[in-house]
């Protein structure tokens, strides 16, 4: 968007010459310079989209070989050709058959569904105490999840673990989620930002209108944050995805396993466990990381908003 | 963006919005009107209560009980099957003569001095490309930021992959311009450098928070600045660099927080179930080793201790960038 604007900007920039003078003498003087400039500033673009494309190309790249590798068989998964020289579907059945991936997708997508919708109404609601109401003490507690963020997870982990240990939780996909239920300090912060940006006097007519505070939250609150709980929900659900401390610690039975942790136990048994079966690696890495990718393109403007502002509040 | 309008600089707060029952506006104020309010007032804070109660309970379960408790097992010795046994300071004594620890504080302070400098100045770097590359610049962003999508096992799993000493992809290219790569993922020197490199695939979210700040400078600043015969180095530093130091500052804080925490992708190639291959004392980063001590080896309470001093180790740093970010790092709005 403020790309538009900047080219729009350059131009009437460069118009504007031919605007201010119509006598030619006037007209000839400024435009040396600016026309230097100009053509100074194409030069400038042309080389970064020179410098650009060579760096997307080394950005792309591990991805095109991965998914390559993943269509080659088992002798041919280093010969670095993008395009294999004999093309195989045989990894993709053999992975199948030789780890539950199906189940291992399922697990993940429940444990990602969970987890990203619980937080995401969570820590709006809590966002919504921090934004919308006033009393006593509200700075300092608010002070207090923000300093939640400081600390770093492996204070707290192993009390945790024998939290879910002594629920009988560990083995279960619980602890995977379950502590998303009471929201996140990061999400809460990012939502609050968000609450206060709206006009408070639409909540006060909706109060006044006999709307319960709950009415005003749920029914008008969270409707207009759209945008905000759609960066909220992505996020989460690609830091979940991908989690794998959290599966390692929980997760025992390969049956249970998610996504990442799969990944890691063939990483265990095909690698470090005997010879280097890559291709089954490859094509389970590549199996792993399309979901994703394909959330990203779904959700592409939401997420690289998202990723922006959280710098600029910072 | 920055600035969130706070609410109710113009309208009233909520506990004395609503209007006076009956006629307490109209009698003197001496008794229907005050108790009214104070009522009002304690529903008010009964309704934040239940709004905020989702993160209140957490916090008492998932962080404060945890930390205290955390901060018991670190006096003591516990295997999650018999009692804590109470041993005092024993853990933290203990740390100081452990080879192995020290070894991961190595690897870790190595990793991170490293890693955020080229990490911040990569990231810079893309930013300052796709802020000059005009239409193009949100199909590039796109580009580099895809890898951040990739699950961190994946990300091990490519560094294994790409950074093969024999038959790897960044060797060949060495090779191509006459550099006969190291092996990377064997050779202890190098295992450290090839996991920061990798590491530089992932920049794309620091590149989109830097690009947002670039966009953000204002134009006019650029333009005085060249009225007064400001050059191209001269704008950089004076304009430039001053208006994204907050971002650039964040990034540098969030980074080295992450740095020093590093486990995914150096576990996922270097350590797990019937990994005998490698010497990987090389990749053993703290919270690997930790990781290692609370669940491998089920030593709670030493890993316990480790945690804290992780904690303390983080707390010092991020409170020295504070400090030196004072004098360094430019606020738009206070003087």
């Amino acid at each position: 968007m403020s790309t538009d604007i900047r080219v729009a900007a350059a131009e009437s920039e460069a118009v504007q010459p031919d605007r201010s003078g119509t006598d030619a003498a006037t007209r000839s003087v400024p435009a040396g310079p600016r026309g230097r400039a100009r053509t100074k500033r194409r030069v400038g673009t042309v080389l970064a989209w020179v410098a650009l494309s060579l760096l997307g190309i080394v950005f792309v790249y591990p991805f095109v070989w991965l998914v390559s590798a993943s269509f080659k068989p088992r002798s041919d998964v280093f010969d670095n050709r993008l395009i294999p020289e004999t093309f195989t579907w045989d990894n993709y059945f053999q992975v199948w058959q030789e780890a539950p991936l199906a189940l291992w997708i399922l697990n993940t997508a429940i444990v990602t569904v969970l987890a990203a919708v619980t937080v995401t109404i969570s820590s709006a609601m809590v966002a919504w105490g921090f934004a919308y109401f006033r009393f006593r003490g509200r700075g300092v507690l608010f002070g207090l999840v923000l300093a939640t963020m400081m600390l770093p997870g492996a204070v707290t982990m192993i009390p945790t673990f024998l939290i879910w240990n002594a629920l009988g939780q560990v083995g279960t996909l619980t602890p995977l989620w379950a502590g998303n239920l009471f929201g996140s300090a990061f999400y809460i912060f990012l939502l609050r930002q968000f609450f206060l940006g709206l006009p408070r006097d639409l909540f006060e007519a909706a109060r006044i209108d006999g709307a319960s505070q709950w009415g005003v939250f749920w029914r008008i609150a969270l409707p207009l944050t759209g945008p905000a709980l759609a960066v909220v929900l992505v996020f989460e659900v690609q830091a979940v995805w991908t989690d794998l401390m959290r599966a390692l610690i929980y997760l025992r039975d390969s049956s249970t396993f998610t996504v990442p942790r799969g990944l890691k136990s063939l990483v265990d048994a095909y690698g470090f466990g005997g010879e280097w079966h890559w291709e089954i690696i490859v094509t389970a890495s590549v199996i792993t990381t399309i979901p994703l990718i394909i959330v990203f393109f779904l959700a592409q403007k939401r997420i690289i908003d998202g990723v922006a502002s959280t710098g600029l509040k910072g | 963006m920055t600035t969130a309008t706070r609410p109710g600089g113009v309208s009233s707060q909520p506990d004395d919005s609503k209007p006076p029952v009956g006629g307490a506006r109209v009698a003197p104020p001496t008794g229907a009107a005050p108790r009214n309010r104070a009522r009002a007032r304690r529903r008010n804070l009964f309704s934040a209560l239940l709004f905020l109660s989702p993160w209140m309970i957490g916090f008492l379960v998932f962080t404060a009980w945890p930390m205290i408790y955390s901060a018991y097992l670190s006096l003591t010795d516990y295997d999650v099957i018999n009692n804590p046994e109470f041993v005092g300071i024993e853990n933290y004594v203990a740390m100081a003569s452990d080879e192995k620890l020290l070894l991961a504080l190595g690897n870790t302070a190595f990793f991170a001095l490293l890693q955020v400098p080229m990490y911040v100045v990569v990231s810079l770097g893309l930013a300052l490309l796709l802020d000059r590359a005009g239409r193009a610049s949100g199909f590039f962003r796109t580009v580099f930021f895809l890898p951040k999508m990739t699950p961190p096992v994946a990300v091990g799993v490519l560094f294994l992959l790409l950074f093969n000493g024999s038959n790897g992809i960044v060797n060949a290219a060495l090779g191509m311009v006459g550099i006969d790569g190291p092996s990377w993922t064997t050779d202890p020197n190098w295992v450290k450098p090839g996991l920061v490199l990798m590491s530089l695939w992932t920049v794309g979210a620091s590149v989109i928070i830097l690009l947002a700040a670039l966009r953000n400078v204002p134009k006019e600043l650029y333009e005085s600045a060249q009225l007064d015969g400001a050059g191209f180095w001269r704008q950089a530093t004076s304009v430039t660099l001053p208006m994204i130091s907050p971002a650039l500052f964040f990034i540098i804080v969030v980074n080295t927080i992450a740095a020093l925490q590093t486990f995914d992708e150096a576990y996922t190639a270097f350590f797990g179930a019937g990994n005998s291959t490698y010497s990987n004392d090389a990749a053993l980063f703290y919270v690997i080793y930790l990781f290692q001590q609370a669940f491998e080896f089920l030593n709670m309470g030493y890993a316990s201790a480790m945690a804290w001093l992780l904690f303390l180790v983080i707390m010092i740093i991020t409170a020295i960038q504070l400090v030196v970010s004072r004098r360094l790092v430019y606020y738009e709005g206070d003087r």
